[in-house]
């Protein structure tokens, strides 16, 4: 089980009397989660702009992907010989999938860093930060933190209420030529507008 | 293994081109005719909850999985080829509606010299102005001969857009240098956003003519000759990489399949990928296929068409040993030959940022602002001598929140993370846009071509498509051209949306040489070329394989070398021809259509 610290009233799912919301990791131990969720509020930190990947859970959209079929590379062309000595312009060519990228970049940061101050962490950071893992993990950072919730994170749409996103609004016919008037609405998500859970790879392959 | 009844037509590929001959025959004939589509079988009800950006946009839900097949590639024949373990280049479709699903929409029709490419360079320069190796063809057809089946296909689709060329009658609200149109689009054009009227305003000051691309996201509600009808677009946004919600965006499941499945002489078969044409003494005599439980099945057929994309229609008449595979040592044999892709791709460029929020979400696959004063000749000047350009502009396609946030220029914040990179981007989110690289004609060439990878395999054990290309000097020529001609929009924009522009300079997607993990366009063409002699051509201008007449072999893999756009709507309107010559002339003397 992954305690998700922070405010309350966030996910469907949660218990009513409950300050935290408890969801069970598909892929990560414990002592990896923590290490992601730190590395991740560093990426997209909680400041005076706004909440950050903590706040989103992150660590739960990372979690999931991981554990579907994104993380075992099931949809990426796995046959051998693998060539790595290629040119750039031929993409990543690694026999690594996701699962394995990430087990050796949570490493590579140390055991101890979701223990150490920021700044520390920023260090670390920095000097993994040209890695194929740091790549990945500022990517699904960005994407946990917008993602629609349904994948896990963007929890409470917090994402979206900071950037302005609407959500998928069916239609913006009566407003695509109100010219400089910005449509910033409460956002809705996927659920929320077509009346159904809706399911994500992720979900489909568990 | 098992038999399956012999059938009239089998029909492999249930996307655009192998249902529209589906609905040709099916409709005009009583042959009995069977689809075959290798991808899960997909309706309207599949999208309605599928506005999501990471299982469509992210993780490429609609594409083909890279897993079953992919493509190798190497630069020229002394390297070794490397498989495109993730698609980059292009992103091929699968399911049923195959890439007609996802795509963007726009619905171009080629520019006439097009059609006879050869003819017009030998008009215009002598053989040593020319560069080296080029092998661009006629077609074999005429804009004439073409012009009433872009018009069918139009219809078919509800095509939005302002004729920029009414039979010579020239309005410059629409694409004035497009071919002679002998009709009005059935539709008119879409709304504009904000920014699109400040792009258009910017290039016309430029001095060039801008215009509304055509569209088959309708823009209107739209009833075919077929009697199909459809909502018109919402903006919704979620439209390229998508399939549509509420069926505005033309598809061929809501074009196409809602007529075929009224019909008795008609079966579509999903998740049945099909291996081999089976032949015999110069007749295709039905295709092997695996179908959903793996089985291997033989399907007889007294007619056979391929209608896949460009990559497996080729690799499906190698595996096949149809026709005489070509050799670049010799430049004896045609398959495989003159395989090309669209150029004038930059990367990087300036960012146009706004003072106020552009509401950039709303949009529409095919929604843009074109420019197409260069879709014609090249210039000569600093950047260098070429042949041929393309068009190029501003898009509206809608700008989900993952791939919207990251939107900061460059320099906003010392490092791509933390803190200041955050807040940077969420000052800049809404508010910063850039122009868009030009789709120009890549010329086909002796040295790019297809062949079968001798050592990487799909899921079946089938050898993979090899791919072997790269740019040359003049491609590098066209995309100077692009990146000269964007930083001049780019300015302009910015004037007149009092906007700031921030410089950063035009790169080219693997510095020169063809990239296969970049995207540049899913528009690859050519390899299964048609033409008017066996010797040269793979494919007649009726899309008869010259070595059995009773195989057709439909889509892009048909064209020579490729348009300066997008190219859908001319792989239908070769398909409406192919289907003429097939129902009325083929059907009544069997043989090849002279």
């Amino acid at each position: 089980m992954y305690t998700l610290a922070g405010e309350p009233k966030r996910l469907p799912a949660q218990a009513p009397e409950s300050d935290t919301v408890e969801l069970e990791l598909r892929h990560f131990s414990s002592e990896q989660a923590r290490t992601v969720q730190a590395a991740c509020a560093r990426i997209l930190p909680t400041d005076d702009s706004g909440p950050g990947a903590t706040e989103a859970g992150v660590i739960i959209y990372i979690d999931r992907q991981l554990a579907g079929p994104y993380g075992r590379d099931a949809r990426r062309y796995t046959k051998g010989p693998w060539i790595t000595d290629g040119w750039v312009g031929h993409g990543y060519q690694g026999k690594e999938n996701p699962r394995e990228i990430y087990e050796a970049g949570i490493e590579s940061l140390g055991s101890e860093f979701a223990d150490l101050d920021e700044e520390q962490q920023d260090a670390r950071l920095t000097a993994v930060e040209d890695s194929l893992f740091f790549g990945m993990l500022r990517g699904h950072t960005i994407e946990g933190m917008f993602c629609d919730p349904l994948h896990g994170g963007n929890a409470d749409l917090i994402g979206w209420q900071m950037l302005g996103f609407p959500g998928p609004v069916m239609s913006y016919k009566d407003s695509i030529e109100d010219y400089g008037k910005p449509y910033r609405p409460a956002p809705k998500s996927l659920e929320q507008i077509v009346g159904h859970p809706v399911k994500g790879m992720e979900d489909e392959d568990a | 293994m098992k038999t399956r009844k012999p059938v009239d037509v089998v029909i492999a590929g249930g996307g655009w081109t192998g249902l529209l001959m589906a609905q040709e025959i099916a409709t005009r004939t009583s042959l009995k005719v069977v689809v075959l589509e290798r991808g899960p079988n997909r309706s309207i009800f599949d999208y309605m909850a599928g506005m999501d950006e990471v299982d469509y946009r992210i993780r490429s839900k609609m594409m083909q999985n890279a897993a079953d097949e992919t493509i190798t590639h190497r630069h020229s024949t002394d390297k070794r080829a490397v498989p495109v373990r993730q698609y980059g280049s292009f992103r091929p479709g699968t399911g049923v509606g195959g890439s007609g699903e996802h795509w963007t929409g726009f619905a171009y029709r080629y520019m006439p010299e097009t059609f006879r490419l050869q003819s017009h360079f030998a008009e215009r320069y002598d053989a040593k102005q020319l560069p080296e190796n080029l092998d661009v063809r006629d077609w074999g057809i005429t804009w004439a001969d073409i012009e009433p089946d872009y018009y069918r296909a139009e219809k078919l689709m509800g095509v939005g857009g302002i004729a920029g060329n009414l039979r010579g009658e020239l309005n410059r609200e629409g694409n004035i240098f497009e071919g002679e149109r002998q009709h009005d689009f059935p539709l008119p054009p879409h709304k504009a956003t904000y920014a699109m009227t400040v792009a258009a305003a910017a290039a016309r000051e430029t001095g060039w003519t801008p215009y509304q691309p055509p569209v088959a996201t309708l823009t209107a509600s739209y009833t075919n000759p077929h009697g199909v009808s459809r909502a018109g677009c919402e903006y919704c946004g979620y439209c390229s990489s998508y399939g549509c919600m509420i069926g505005a965006k033309s598809q061929p499941t809501n074009v196409l399949l809602p007529i075929l499945q009224q019909q008795d002489n008609f079966e579509l078969r999903p998740q049945s990928w099909v291996r081999r044409v089976l032949h015999k003494d110069g007749q295709a005599t039905g295709v092997l296929y695996m179908d959903e439980n793996g089985e291997e099945v033989t399907q007889p057929a007294e007619i056979v068409v391929l209608a896949g994309f460009t990559i497996p229609n080729i690799r499906m008449l190698l595996l096949s040993k149809i026709g005489a595979e070509y050799d670049p040592q010799s430049g004896h044999g045609t398959l495989g030959r003159r395989f090309t892709q669209q150029t004038g791709k930059v990367t990087g460029g300036p960012k146009i940022v706004f003072q106020e929020p552009l509401n950039l979400f709303m949009g529409a696959g095919g929604l843009a602002v074109k420019i197409s004063d260069y879709d014609r000749d090249g210039a000569s000047d600093e950047t260098g001598e070429f042949l041929r350009s393309g068009n190029f502009g501003f898009g509206a396609g809608g700008s989900p929140p993952i791939r919207g946030f990251n939107a900061a220029p460059p320099g906003s914040s010392r490092r791509n993370w933390g803190s200041e990179w955050k807040k940077a981007n969420l000052e800049h989110y809404d508010r910063v846009v850039s122009v868009h690289g030009m789709d120009a004609e890549h010329l086909s060439y002796r040295q790019n071509f297809a062949d079968l990878d001798p050592t990487y395999t799909d899921k079946w054990g089938d050898p993979l498509l090899r791919l072997t290309l790269d740019f040359t000097e003049h491609e590098i020529r066209q995309s100077k051209f692009t990146a000269k001609v964007l930083e001049r929009f780019a300015a302009a924009v910015a004037r007149a949306g009092k906007a700031k522009l921030v410089e950063r300079p035009f790169g080219m997607p693997g510095d020169g040489h063809y990239a296969s993990s970049l995207y540049q366009t899913t528009h690859l063409q050519g390899g299964a070329a048609m033409g008017t002699s066996a010797d040269d051509s793979v494919v007649n201008t009726h899309l008869q394989h010259w070595d059995a007449p009773n195989l057709w072999v439909l889509g892009a893999s048909s064209f020579p070398q490729a348009g300066s756009t997008n190219p859908t709507l001319s792989a239908l309107a070769v398909t409406y021809r192919a289907a003429d010559a097939l129902i009325d002339r083929y059907l009544k003397r069997p043989g090849l259509v002279g």
